[in-house]
């Protein structure tokens, strides 16, 4: 059947949990493209027949395989997109640097992507307000305390604290820090909330 | 609390009308502007003006904060007002990035027709993120997979393949002026429609789109 290829492609994202993202699969789209080739080049074919030959009878074939011609396409486009748009929420989550592992499941494109619209977002939120503009990626949550117990998972080392002294993250060690200074480590599992 | 910052009015800078908002009041608008930006499916008129106010009385309490006596418990409490007043702000901007991102070829179609006069929903910057993320994704759906496919399937419109704000959606409001005589449209074939009178201070359940001027005007504050 026709489309087989694409549907897999739009499953296969259906399947991943939520906001996660699996390999590009390049292999995939490869194939839906080489179909709709052959689908079209089929259907020139069959187009001249009905015209010159009179085959009218070929119409209905025609019009089914331009069906699955966009078919393909809309399942393609929604595939390409809808990753895009866990990508975006890529940036949102960790930050401009993506872990490595994320970035091996993205295709070159993607990146490219990626860096275009991290390149975007900073110049607009550089331009909030007169100054050095507002980091609109912090302050995702009401802040309901000034300053929240932490306990370090891993080693990070040095860490600056607003009246300029410093903190020494090693791991395991709990620290009573400024809740906006911390909230970039938490999403990054560097730290951990401690709720008494 | 915030008269013993001895924080100056803010003046508009739009330039037709000269209006001077204690710092409360301003806080007060912000809230406004979030909460309906929050609770509307489309976007809504961009209030730059109260972005800009905002962050010029951050910048100030933090620049009075940071000349006041360390251990103060004064300085505790700002500080803790500044970081509420951050977190709305903040989500203000990002409910609107989120809403620019989610209709994009709507929101840029709609800025493209917009008559001489009326107001903007982009502030300036976001029309440019928005003309980036659209130049962005369309570059992107064409060099991976549209420049491979047949002649005749080489373009996707945007504008039907993003799907529009639900203008139909249902949203809870209170009526902060009283209007008269608001047409109600029928739902479903068999209902007529029907002219209702909003009193000052009632909460109503309706369809958006019944009351969008109404939010735009002020007349009603969506919760």
């Amino acid at each position: 059947m026709f489309c087989e290829r694409a549907m897999e492609l739009v499953r296969e994202l259906h399947r991943a949990a939520e906001g996660r993202l699996p390999a590009f699969n390049e292999d995939g789209l490869r194939q839906v493209l080489e179909e709709m080739k052959a689908l079209y080049e089929q259907n020139q074919s069959d187009v001249n027949e009905a015209k010159s030959g009179g085959r009218s009878d070929l119409i209905p074939t025609i019009k089914f395989r331009h069906c699955s011609l966009l078919r393909n396409q809309r399942c393609t486009v929604a595939y390409l997109y809808d990753r895009l748009l866990r990508i975006r929420a890529l940036r949102w989550e960790c930050g401009s640097v993506l872990p490595s592992a994320l970035r091996f499941h993205m295709s070159a494109e993607e990146m490219e992507w990626f860096n275009h619209y991290k390149k975007s977002l900073a110049t607009y939120m550089r331009s909030l307000g007169g100054h050095e503009g507002l980091d609109i990626t912090q302050d995702m949550k009401p802040p309901k305390n000034l300053y929240i117990e932490v306990r370090c998972l891993k080693d990070y080392g040095e860490f600056e604290v607003d009246d300029g002294t410093s903190v020494l993250l090693k791991k395991n060690s709990q620290h009573l820090l400024p809740r906006w200074k911390c909230e970039q480590l938490i999403r990054q599992g560097i730290l951990e909330h401690v709720l008494s | 609390m915030t008269e013993e910052l001895d924080l100056p009015g803010q003046d508009s800078d739009a330039g037709s009308e000269e209006v001077v908002l204690t710092p409360a009041e301003l806080i007060d608008r912000l809230e406004q502007a979030w909460m309906n930006e929050k609770f509307a499916p489309e976007l809504l008129e961009n209030k730059s003006e109260i972005v800009e106010c905002v962050m010029e009385q951050l910048q100030h309490m933090e620049e009075n904060l940071r000349r006041a006596k360390k251990g103060d418990l004064k300085v505790s409490i700002h500080q803790m007002e500044m970081e509420r007043i951050r977190f709305v702000l903040s989500s203000y901007l990002r409910c609107r990035l989120t809403k620019i991102e989610k209709f994009f070829p709507h929101v840029l179609e709609k800025e493209k027709t917009r008559r001489e006069g009326e107001p903007s929903c982009l502030s300036p910057e976001e029309c440019a993120f928005a003309r980036e993320y659209m130049a962005n994704t369309e570059t992107y759906l064409k060099n991976v997979a549209l420049k491979h496919m047949p002649p005749n399937l080489q373009k996707v419109d945007l504008l039907r393949a993003v799907p529009k704000p639900d203008l139909d959606s249902y949203v809870f409001l209170r009526v902060k002026e009283r209007q008269e005589n608001i047409l109600v449209e029928p739902e479903t074939d068999e209902q007529r429609d029907y002219v209702i009178d909003l009193e000052e201070g009632s909460q109503h359940l309706i369809r958006y789109k019944t009351i969008a001027p109404l939010v735009a005007s002020g007349a009603v504050q969506l919760i």
